[in-house]
């Protein structure tokens, strides 16, 4: 079943376009990583799945209902509704500084009237208990290192269970040591079946964990396929010579 | 003596005691309404406010007083305020006016991230705005909000300009009867108060510390 759909998103600031037509869709379990250089567009697209931007074109469409056609404008809580389809991990964690691990899981479902108080607290510790934090629900974020403090992130946008999660570089803010234990809690989420889509530089991981490798440069998708074509023999010139630079710093 | 004089300054602070508590219940939530207006995306409202708060801010609070008391009656004949409430006024609008600018310093410095983590976690702009950005906002501003409200208290005796007996107004009163040091005793009472402030502040802020952000 398509869980994702998106039909010709384009976007431009200021004159300048920086997504030129992009279209891909994902079944449901798939994960989709998205690679390529800065200012690719990568994150531009990423937020306008999050509707922190809105597309000049296209067309979004989840589980084969349009939940966005450029052109029709969208009132304030159709907005907040589409949202609810997503999920997004931010690079910089962006966990809310006054409150504890735990209350940062809680506070959106609260706030969306998504439960029992008693209910969304046990689903919230069985989110950090997911996460393998279960002994940090009390901490605020500044006690917690980088990588614990991603993954109540990542805790925080499941608690709301969007159909769709989206990771904008989920360990580029990171010290090299810390990125194995997102990267696990990533990887576990896939055999969950969740569908993902990840803005990643780590093309090692990519590779594991994606169903569908999506290069993009200068806001178009260049190649777009299964990790072993794509990575092992890719077809474009561009993307040979991007994954020739990516190799070569090692 | 001494007893007569203390009783008349007391009479006279509690003047300005109110001045400042009443000032601050009206400012504090005027200026965040002020605020509003000076950072909306609609322009004229956001320029007209800009234009007020510059006004406000660029001119003598103690002339502010003046026409607001006096202004109504000899421009357009209408009845003057009382005194008092005409110092209410005057210094309402004109501390809103500086708070709207440290409020808006506080916001603006957030981090958009917040504001977007909010927005993707499906909350509206007034959850937002209370639930995840006020208090870092207030944490941020606790110092400047500080110095604020200490002027404050030392504006309120600005309210004799009008005629409203406070304290040092009392204090002066007692030249005439060739007593000068009641009016260095006034100091005392603003020192005191706005120690008691100090101290008010400085445990708002270590409540404030249990987290960094």
């Amino acid at each position: 079943m398509t869980v994702l759909q998106v039909e010709g998103i384009k976007k431009s600031y200021n004159g300048t376009p920086v997504l030129k037509d992009i279209s891909f869709s994902l079944e449901k379990g798939q994960v989709a990583a998205i690679i390529g250089s800065s200012g690719s567009g990568k994150t531009t697209l990423l937020r306008c799945l999050n509707f922190l931007e809105t597309p000049d074109a296209g067309m979004i469409s989840v589980n084969g209902k349009p939940i966005f056609t450029a052109g029709q404008a969208l009132t304030e809580a159709q907005l907040l509704q589409n949202r609810l389809h997503f999920g997004l991990v931010f690079q910089n964690f962006n966990l809310f500084p006054q409150y504890t691990a735990l209350e940062n899981i809680l506070l959106a479902p609260k706030l969306l009237k998504k439960g029992s108080e008693k209910n969304l607290k046990e689903q919230a510790l069985m989110l950090l208990d997911q996460v393998g934090l279960k002994n940090k629900a009390d901490f605020y974020p500044y006690q917690l290192s980088g990588g614990q403090q991603q993954r109540v992130a990542i805790a925080r946008a499941l608690a709301l269970s969007p159909e769709v999660l989206c990771f904008d570089e989920p360990t580029s803010a990171l010290d090299p040591e810390l990125t194995g234990e997102v990267l696990r809690v990533i990887r576990e989420l896939k055999s969950h079946d969740r569908t993902m889509v990840i803005v990643t530089h780590e093309i090692e991981f990519a590779k594991n964990v994606a169903d569908v490798i999506i290069y993009m440069a200068e806001g178009v998708i260049e190649e777009m396929g299964a990790p072993e074509c794509v990575i092992d023999h890719p077809q474009s010139e561009r993307t040979r010579t991007f994954l020739r630079g990516v190799y070569d710093t090692y | 003596m001494f007893l007569t004089v203390t009783n008349e300054l007391f009479r006279g602070f509690w003047e300005n005691i109110q001045i400042f508590f009443l000032t601050l219940l009206f400012s504090l939530p005027l200026g965040l309404i002020v605020c509003f207006g000076s950072m909306s995306r609609f322009k004229p409202l956001k320029y007209l406010t800009r234009a007020f708060v510059w006004v406000i801010r660029g001119t003598p609070l103690m002339l502010q007083l003046i026409v607001i008391f006096y202004g109504p009656g000899l421009m357009f004949g209408l009845p003057s305020m009382d005194r008092f409430t005409a110092v209410i006024v005057a210094f309402a609008i004109n501390y809103a006016c500086y708070f709207s600018e440290i409020y808006r310093g506080g916001i603006e410095s957030i981090p958009k991230g917040q504001f977007e983590a909010g927005q993707v976690l499906g909350m509206n702009k007034r959850q937002i705005f209370f639930k995840v950005v006020l208090l870092q906002v207030v944490k941020r501003i606790m110092a400047p909000m500080s110095n604020e409200v200490i002027t404050l208290v030392k504006d309120t005796s600005l309210s004799r300009i009008i005629a409203v007996y406070e304290v040092i107004y009392m204090g002066q009163n007692f030249i005439k009867k060739g007593l000068i040091w009641p009016l260095f005793y006034t100091g005392a009472f603003f020192l005191v108060f706005s120690g008691l402030l100090t101290v008010l502040f400085s445990r708002l802020e270590k409540k404030l510390d249990y987290f960094r952000g």
